[in-house]
């Protein structure tokens, strides 16, 4: 698993991220100069969470408990994710590897790591996260700067790429694996229920996506547990 | 506009939770889980995850949800179809960027 591996897999993800933080980018120029949107995104390196402390930070009325809160929640899926990817890498990751690397560990290098059928080295990982992280800084760079002379149809067309990129994951997966078909299925009709039942309405957004994936993934793993040569992946 | 002081404690506080978050896990489990159950609920994680940020967030992405359930659709048959990561995002902004002149010339 080399470096140059990782490079060339983390490309497509380095794309769709531009696409995506181009987006954020606007947002964030309505209120903050460009060079401190853009230090949001090389810091975090988050889609959802970084959206969110963007709203409080606008709110005049937000506030840094808030944010922290804000914040753990809708990215508790990290932690998540690295126990996942814990189970994954080689041996050779070691604890100062996994702190420099830990800031990778998006949705979507996340989810190409740990599709990999041999375990991912720290080279390999390295590898991929270079071109997304290029791309997601690069992306709210570009908009911020020049955002404001799109039109919001523009705008809104690029909106969606995120979940274009969330679409192209899950799917092919659903496809090719019935219990994740169920365990998805579960999911939605969970996130739906948040959504639009009223004595759910009070929950703030990324409790409830944590929320709809512990019980979809619960009662999957309870129905259709993995065989052993399966290993790390649904 | 808010105070540039002000706005280095917001970074900080998000970027600090959020490292840790992903930093913390990441380096206390060092051996394999040996539970099937919990490595079976770990495989299922990431697509439960991203289908819950997924549906219905997209339908309230762009100006009207009749336009996100269409970019909805057509991402999954670019999937279905085999298109990939960028292929799929391409099909989903260009259906809303034709859907919106679409609405801009019929209204």
């Amino acid at each position: 698993m080399k470096f140059s591996t990782g490079v060339k897999d983390g490309l497509p993800i380095g794309f769709g991220y531009f696409a995506v933080s181009f987006s954020f980018g606007i947002a964030g120029s309505k209120f903050l100069a460009w060079p401190l949107v853009t230090l949001i995104s090389m810091t975090n390196l988050t889609s959802a969470g970084q959206f969110a402390g963007l709203q409080i930070m606008a709110d005049a009325a937000g506030t840094f408990i808030e944010m922290a809160i804000a914040t753990f929640f809708i990215n508790l899926r990290y932690s998540l994710m690295a126990i996942s990817l814990s189970q994954k890498v080689a041996p050779s990751f070691g604890t100062f590897k996994r702190l420099l690397l830990a800031t990778g560990i998006t949705d979507e290098i996340y989810a190409l790591a740990v599709s990999q059928t041999e375990p991912v080295t720290a080279r390999y990982f390295a590898g991929l996260m270079v071109l997304p992280y290029i791309g997601w800084s690069s992306g709210t760079l570009c908009g911020a700067v020049c955002g404001e002379i799109l039109p919001a149809m523009v705008t809104n067309a690029l909106g969606v790429a995120l979940y274009g990129m969330f679409v192209a994951i899950v799917v092919p997966r659903m496809k090719a694996h019935r219990p994740t078909l169920i365990a998805v299925l579960i999911a939605i009709a969970c996130s739906l229920a948040f959504k639009y039942v009223p004595a759910l309405s009070g929950v703030t957004v990324g409790f409830a996506i944590i929320i709809c994936a512990l019980v979809a993934s619960l009662v999957a793993a309870a129905l259709f547990p993995l065989k052993d040569e399966e290993g790390g992946e649904a | 506009m808010i105070a540039t002081h002000t706005y280095f404690v917001f970074l900080l506080v998000m970027a600090g939770v959020t490292y840790l978050l992903r930093a913390v896990p990441f380096i206390l489990l060092k051996g394999k889980i040996k539970s099937r159950f919990w490595r079976s609920f770990l495989a299922y994680v990431p697509y439960t995850v991203l289908a819950a940020m997924t549906v219905p967030a997209i339908l309230y992405s762009t100006d009207s949800v009749p336009l996100g359930a269409c970019a909805l659709v057509a991402a999954v048959i670019a999937s279905l179809l085999g298109r990939g990561l960028v292929g799929v995002a391409v099909v989903s902004c260009l259906t809303v960027l034709v859907g919106e002149y679409a609405l801009l010339l019929l209204f």
